[in-house]
Order: structure tokens, then sequence, then C-alpha cells
């Protein structure tokens, strides 16, 4: 490789510090990496604890319950004992005032050992014990099949909308001459800056008029007549395709809705892909709309605006709100992690080129 | 050639054009329709509603008032322009911090010398995909004074005593929640992030090796050749994070149902326009609220456009 041939006529000693600079550059993003990371540990970790746990002092920070040991069908807590000069692990049967009687968990076969010295002051021993069941509940508690069918029916039928609304204007700012074109392109973006609240009101007076306060409707409609940066990023794309082929199939007799659909959307799938990742993003991150729309619906909550009110009731379960946090982490990074490629490039589009 | 040749095709061409022109607009249909029904007709109803005493509970009510909303607004009630500072604060706090963290993540995942770029790409990428519901709760466990790990990581390196009621509160200390607000916003680096790792990697190589033939060292090549080069690009960041950051609505609503908890800084201008509109349902006073943003974000816009001038560059002085 070129880099090789490179560095291998450069002197030794610069060898030696590119590769110094390498090793301390790499691990300067690990170390950032890890911190910026620590929250999502945290949450994982939080989120598999028993609620006892945080109030214990002493308590290790990995999801751990107090060690027991069932003795003679009883069960019993699990210290670490000092005694003859070594440290045991002892269960603690009879609980006294300057004497207790414990019994040897690796050798129970000696019976009750009475041991001078006060229990409260012994240290329990912590199990490894990942409650799984935290999901379980937050699961149920929360109703997330339901949660999670409202935000994936709004999602779907969103982003269908979205793409299918864009990629038709997209078409007509790519490849036809309109007058007064980049006008209208230039109105079209200006709405990307311009702040939702400006409109909301009327909206939500003209949504009530119609009945559809209470329901999706007024989130969903919206979103089939085609978004600014959803127009941009498919224009960009689309002016790439050479021209030449919808000219040839032209010159055959098809029409623009035929070369829209046999050409320009087979040909455009990757920007396609990545409308429908960011819209679909976008409306499974939905907040404002739907607690605007929505609000006194339960029934009808995406999982954003259903996590929050959870968070409301539950706000002392730290445990039940990070795995309740991470059930609504799932899909999205699920998805994030198949489908990065469309993802970055779609960025890159629309953050580049305007 | 002949004359009437090339007239012949001339006036096809019109009727073409026309042809051309009327398909156009079609496929602009829906772009059109939703810019009447979701911008521009609402703008303007926006405005007249802010003219009038309008409550949907009791219509009925509803009065032409003329500009008393807006005397209300800029003269009577003082939350307004309170409420636009907070948000203008916490706005030079959490920007500049923001962008500053993407461009750094991207001029390191940019960097030749580290190992395992790809890998790094993706999971600082990651936290931005987390609905920010589910990122404020989490940052709100991590930074709980009592529990959370960031206080008794800092107690463990630093020995000094940050747990507790005593020590550092980053949800409940009005000095430190918009520092807080903005770590939550750290998670969301990610297309920042990106869209500066594109830009640097559209600085031509050609002058780093120029630079450094001619021996400028590492610092002095990102300030005299990688930031100019981009500034584009942050320009970019920054106009779209004002227009955000104005708009910052989630976290003080999730957290504290927009009480503005501690001490009301976190009442900010959406929290209060929420409150006057969905609330206590003055949608007249809402509507004036809203185009006061509005304006508000224009005059911003405009600034930030007015000093572009002064230090982003473009390439060739051409501007796409």
């Amino acid at each position: 490789m070129t880099g090789k041939i490179l560095t291998s006529r450069k002197p030794l000693t610069r060898k030696i510090k590119n590769r110094i600079i390498a090793v301390l550059v790499t691990s300067l993003t690990i170390a950032i990496l890890v911190v910026f990371l620590i929250p999502m540990i945290y949450g994982i970790v939080t989120s598999l604890k028993t609620e006892g746990q945080f109030a214990k002092v002493g308590a290790p920070w990995w999801p751990a319950t107090e060690g027991q040991y069932e003795y003679e069908g009883e069960s019993y807590e699990v210290f670490k004992v000092p005694i003859d000069g070594e440290i045991k692990k002892m269960a603690l049967v009879v609980k006294g005032r300057g004497q207790s009687q414990l019994v040897d968990i690796d050798n129970p076969e000696a019976g009750l050992i009475v041991w001078d010295g006060e229990w409260r002051q012994l240290e329990p021993i912590w199990e490894f014990d990942p409650q799984w069941g935290n999901f379980l509940e937050a699961w149920n508690t929360i109703n997330f099949p339901r949660l999670l069918g409202n935000t994936f029916m709004y999602a779907s039928i969103t982003t269908f909308g979205a793409v299918l609304s864009a990629s038709l204007v997209a078409y007509g700012f790519a490849r036809f001459r309109i007058p007064k074109k980049s006008i209208l392109f230039m109105l079209m973006l200006s709405t990307v800056i311009l702040p939702s609240a400006v409109t909301l009101i009327p909206m939500y007076f003209v949504f009530l008029q119609f009945g559809w306060v209470g329901t999706w409707l007024p989130l969903i409609v919206p979103a089939f007549f085609s978004w600014g940066t959803n127009v941009f990023l498919i224009r960009q794309f689309i002016m790439s395709i050479p021209r030449g082929v919808d000219e040839a199939a032209m010159m055959d007799g098809a029409g623009p809705f035929r070369i829209f659909f046999s050409i320009i959307i087979p040909q455009s799938v990757p920007a396609l892909t990545a409308v429908a990742l960011f819209h679909f993003f976008y409306a499974w991150n939905d907040f404002f709309g739907p607690l605007i729309y929505l609000a006194g619906n339960p029934e009808k909550y995406p999982i954003t605006v259903g996590l929050t009110a959870f968070n409301r009731l539950y706000a002392q379960s730290f445990n039940l709100i990070q795995a309740a946090a991470l059930v609504t982490v799932i899909v999205p990074v699920i998805i994030f992690f198949f489908a990065q490629r469309f993802f970055m490039q779609g960025i890159v589009i629309t953050g580049i080129e305007k | 050639m002949a004359l009437s040749a090339l007239r012949k095709p001339r006036v096809r061409m019109t009727q073409l054009q026309k042809k051309e022109a009327k398909w156009g607009l079609l496929f602009l249909t829906p772009w059109m329709i939703g810019f009447l029904a979701f911008y521009f007709l609402p703008m303007l109803a926006s405005f007249a509603f802010s003219l009038m005493n309008f409550n949907p509970a009791v219509p009925d009510e509803a009065a032409f008032i003329g500009f008393q909303n807006w005397k209300q607004a800029i003269i009577t009630d003082k939350e307004v322009l309170l409420s636009f500072i907070r948000t203008i604060k916490f706005a030079g706090i959490s920007l500049p911090i923001t962008l500053g963290f993407a461009l750094f993540l991207a001029i390191i995942l940019n960097s030749k010398n580290v190992m395992g770029k790809a890998l790094y790409r993706t999971l600082f990428y990651m936290p931005s995909t987390i609905p920010l519901v589910a990122t404020v709760l989490i940052w709100n466990g991590v930074l709980s004074e009592q529990t959370g790990w960031i206080n008794v990581i800092i107690q463990k390196l630093t020995g000094i005593q940050v747990v507790g009621t005593e020590g550092l509160r980053w949800l409940a200390d009005p000095r430190l929640i918009y520092y807080t607000y903005t770590m939550f916003g750290l998670w969301g680096v990610g297309n920042a992030m990106i869209i500066f790792l594109a830009g640097l990697q559209g600085v031509p190589t050609e002058y780093y090796e120029a630079a450094e033939i001619d021996g400028a060292n590492w610092l002095q090549r990102l300030y005299k050749i990688t930031i100019p080069l981009i500034t584009p690009v942050i320009f970019y960041q920054l106009v779209l994070g004002v227009i955000t950051t104005l708009q910052y609505f989630l976290a003080p609503f999730v957290l504290n149902q927009g009480t503005g908890f501690p001490n009301g800084m976190t009442r900010f201008f959406m929290v209060y326009f929420y409150k006057q509109s969905f609330t206590f349902f003055n949608m007249g006073y809402g509507a004036t609220l809203a185009w006061i943003m509005f304006i508000a974000a224009l005059i911003l816009t405009i600034t930030l456009f007015g000093t572009a001038k002064y230090w982003v560059y473009y390439a060739g002085g051409e501007r796409k």
C-alpha cells in the first residue's frame, strides 16, 4: 500500500513518533467514548437492580442481591466473617447482641458456630443477580405493546406518506422547467427554519373543528404533503441521475408518471431509504405533536408520551424507569445498526450541500 | 440554416415548455397544497388569532381586541422577555459546547492516527438514535445527586465530597442546570459530527501537505486550514442550532412538567408558549407568543447571515 511505501522512506525515529501519536490519540478516543457511553451502561445496570439495592450503603455498583443460604429449610443472609484468623463465608442463623450463631456455608456439616462480635458490622456477601423481571414489570405497567403498536403505526404510515410525497415533489423540482422554480424552491427550504409554533394554534383550531383532536389524523395527514428537507435530499439525488435514461424513455413514449415510477424511483433507492429512515426516527421521537393532539387519550399515546407519564408515576423506581427507557431504545438502535450506511449518506447530502 | 427552420422548433418548444411546466406543477402539487394548508394560511391565521381573545372552551366569547395581546406580551407580561432571555442564555451555553464537541469528535475521527475509526463513529452516533425522552430519563438517573454514577465517579477520582444534597446537584442547582441540559444534548451530537466529518473530508489534502512542508504544526494547520475551510458547515449548524434551541421544550417538560424547576430557570420560551396555549387555552395570547418567536427566529437568522460575510469562507466566492 502507498502508506507503507511512504513511511518506509521516513527516518526510523519519525516512524516511532507516529506510532506513539497513533496510540495516544486512539487511547484518548476510547477514553472519551467510555465517558460518553457511561449513562448507557448506567441505564442497563440500573434497570437490572432491585429497588432495595439503592438504599443499601455499601452495595456494589452492579446488579446484586445479598447472598442467601438455605440451612435446614430456612433461608439466611450470608456475611464475610473473620474467624480463626481467616475470613469465611457464613450464614447468619441466630442473630444476637455481641454473640451470634452462624453456619459455614463451605462446611455446613460442622453445624452452628458461635461467633463473638457485632453482626451488624459484618460485610454482606453480594451476589450477581440481574432482575430481568424489571423489564417485564415495566412492560406490563406501561402497557408497552399498545404504546409500541401506536408508535409503529404512526411511524410507518407517515414514513410512507413522507417518502411518496417528497419523491413526487423532488422529481418535479429536479426534472421539469417550471417558471419561478427557484423562488418556489427557496420558499420550500425556508419552511425548514420556521418554528412550528407559529402555525400550531390555527391548525389546532381547524383540527378541533374537524373533530380530529384526540385522534392521530392531525399528525398523519400533514406528512402526506411533503417536507422541505426530505424533498431537498431526494432532489439532490435525482439530479445526479443522468437524464439520458429518462429522455430515452420519453422518446419511447413513456409519460412522466411512467418515468417516475419505473426509472426515477428504482434509481433513487438510497435517497428514499435515507428519507424513510429519517422520517421513521422523527416519528419515533415525536413528542410535542402527540402531546398536544392526543392529550387526555392515554390509549392512543405513542411511546414518548407514555414514557413521560410513566416517569411521573414511578419517579422513585429508578430501576423501572431505566428499564422502560431502554425498551424504547431497542427498536431505533437495532434499525440504526443495520441501516447505518444510508443514514450517514443522507446526513451528508442534507448537511453539506445546502 | 433557413430562418423558417429555426423558427418552427421554437414554437414547438414553447408548447412543449408549457406542457413540461404543467407536468412539473402537477408533481409539485403535494408540496403546494401542504405549503398553503400547513404553513402559509396558518401563519396568516395565527396573526389574526393574535388580535383576538380566544379560548376554545368558550368559543362564543371570542372577540377582536386589536393589539392588546401584543401590548401585554411586550410590555405588561414580564415572563415573555424573561423566558426569552433564559432561552438565549441556554443557547449561549449549549450551542458552543455541542458544536465544539461535534467538531472535536469529527477531527479525531478524521485523523489518520486513530485505529478503528468506523467503530467509534458508529458508537458516537448511536445515542443520537435514542428517543430524546429516553435520553433525558437515562441522564436524569446517571446525574442523580445521590445514586448517580457521575457524582460517585467524580468523588472517587478527586476525593471531593460531591455526592448528596451538599454536593453537585446537577438537576436542582440553578447554576448547573443549563450545563446539565447541554449534556443531554451531547448525546444527540451524531448528526453534527457526521456533517463536520464530511466537511473535513472535503478539505483538499494538498493544503495540508503544503503546510507541512512549510513547517506548520498540527495546531496551526487546524486554525489556518481546517477551521476556515469548514466555516460554511459551522455556519449551517449554527443557524439550525439556534432555531432548534429557540423551540427547546422536551427536557423541562419531561422532568418537571414545565414548572421551571429549579428556580424558574427552565421556563423557556416554548414552555411558556405551551402553558399559555394548551394549559390555560389562551389561544389568542399563544398565537401572539408564537408570532414573537417567529419574528425572533427571523431576526436571529438574518443577523447570522449578516455576520456570515465576516467569517464564513466560501471557496471561490461561490455560494450555493
